[in-house]
């Protein structure tokens, strides 16, 4: 017994950066992010933190459904970007809400919103919840470095949920873990300890792009691959594979090794860029609303991202 | 056998004539970039069934496939 996606909803800001726009801040241009990158535009918030976004998502996934606040049992939050570290963006978001679920965050960065629907599958088992919010909610623009063209031009800002019902449609998942800070890393303000002697890192995304494109190419084609094996599936059997929107180049070369048609492939990049925790979420959403998902059909989430933390799940709509 | 694969692969890439291109060919004047190398290596490590380390030394198609050379006969 796991648990069936019931309801999705998304929020980003309203304002658009286009690729022209970054070649005012940085030194970069339209042909190069999009020929690098396949990024268009991004949203990038301007009043929002990151629990506004995740609230306004988790709203939207809520009216989707016809859930109310009070039919939830727990809030599952994941974010990079929380304008706090305590309260959890999820314990904000619970506050805003106006629920008395209990409420907690889950740090994966990229692949965070499918550890989330692990830990909601494994609460499903613990616990006699019916219901489960999660919510992936990002303002990565609050962790960029601005001058830096070959990082600020990827990531956008953005919040994605889903409502979760007790039920039988997440499958299968995989999922692991590389730990170390080498490829990627986003390190925290070091404070004002008057006795601490290491220097600060510069408190921004950090990452090794080559060695980044090929952690992510191998983990997403090994773990589809995985549990296409494990379910004696095959990519026919697939409607759709939605991974997380990291870069548009990982996502073709992907594709290709997969032997995926391109209709199959989920992406929304170009609109969005990376938003981490929260792309998966709000790609799932999109596909909702464009009525292109039917009640019985497999479909694949897979992520990868920082930690190194990458993971895949099976889920029956 | 390892080059004409590595021209055939840069020629898919970059639309170019694979008789333009030749062992001196830079990966630079091709317009090649770091991520083009990155899933040329890997497409190359699949293809010969080896580990390949990519480094800025292995600017020209000739010293990629001496690279590749080496390490399918170790």
């Amino acid at each position: 017994m796991s648990f069936r996606i019931i309801g999705t909803g998304m929020y980003v800001p309203s304002r658009v950066v286009t690729n022209d726009d970054l070649a005012q801040i940085v030194e970069t241009n339209d042909e190069w992010i999009t020929k690098r990158v396949g990024i268009k535009e991004r949203r990038i918030s301007e009043t929002e933190f990151t629990s506004d976004m995740g609230y306004e998502a988790a709203k939207a996934a809520l009216d989707s459904c016809g859930c109310g606040v009070e039919d939830i049992d727990l809030i599952l939050s994941a974010t990079v970007s929380g304008e706090t570290v305590s309260p959890s963006t999820a314990c904000m978001i619970q506050n805003k809400l106006g629920a008395v679920c209990p409420a907690l965050e889950i740090n994966a960065a990229c692949s965070a919103f499918i550890f989330l629907l692990e830990t909601a599958a494994a609460y499903f088992a613990l616990r006699n919840y019916k219901k489960i919010l999660v919510v992936g909610c990002e303002r990565i623009s609050g962790i960029l470095d601005w001058t830096d063209r070959g990082t600020c031009v990827i990531f956008g800002d953005g919040a994605g949920a889903a409502v979760l019902e007790r039920g039988d449609g997440y499958l299968d998942a995989v999922y692991n873990v590389k730990g170390g800070d080498d490829v990627i890393k986003i390190p925290h303000g070091i404070g004002c300890s008057p006795f601490f002697k290491r220097e600060q890192d510069s408190p921004y995304i950090h990452m090794q792009g080559q060695e980044t494109f090929q952690y992510a190419v191998t983990a997403l084609c090994d773990d589809v691959n995985t549990l296409l094996e494990r379910n004696n599936l095959t990519m026919e059997d697939i409607a759709y594979i939605i991974p997380h929107q990291a870069n548009k180049r990982i996502v073709d070369f992907a594709r290709k090794r997969l032997h995926m048609p391109e209709e199959k492939m989920a992406v929304n990049i170009e609109k969005y860029g990376n938003t981490s925790s929260a792309s998966i979420p709000i790609a799932l959403d999109e596909l909702v609303k464009d009525g292109k998902l039917k009640r019985g059909d497999k479909i694949i989430l897979c992520a990868f991202g920082g930690g190194l933390a990458d993971a895949a799940c099976l889920i029956e709509w | 056998m390892v080059q004409e694969k590595i021209i055939a692969m840069l020629a898919e890439a970059t639309d170019t004539d694979a008789a333009e291109i030749t062992a001196d060919t830079k990966f630079a004047d091709l317009g090649i970039d770091s991520l083009d190398m990155t899933e040329m290596a890997m497409d190359l490590e699949d293809e010969f069934g080896i580990t390949l380390e990519m480094s800025p030394e292995l600017s020209t198609v000739g010293k990629l496939t001496e690279a590749v050379e080496k390490l399918v006969e170790a």
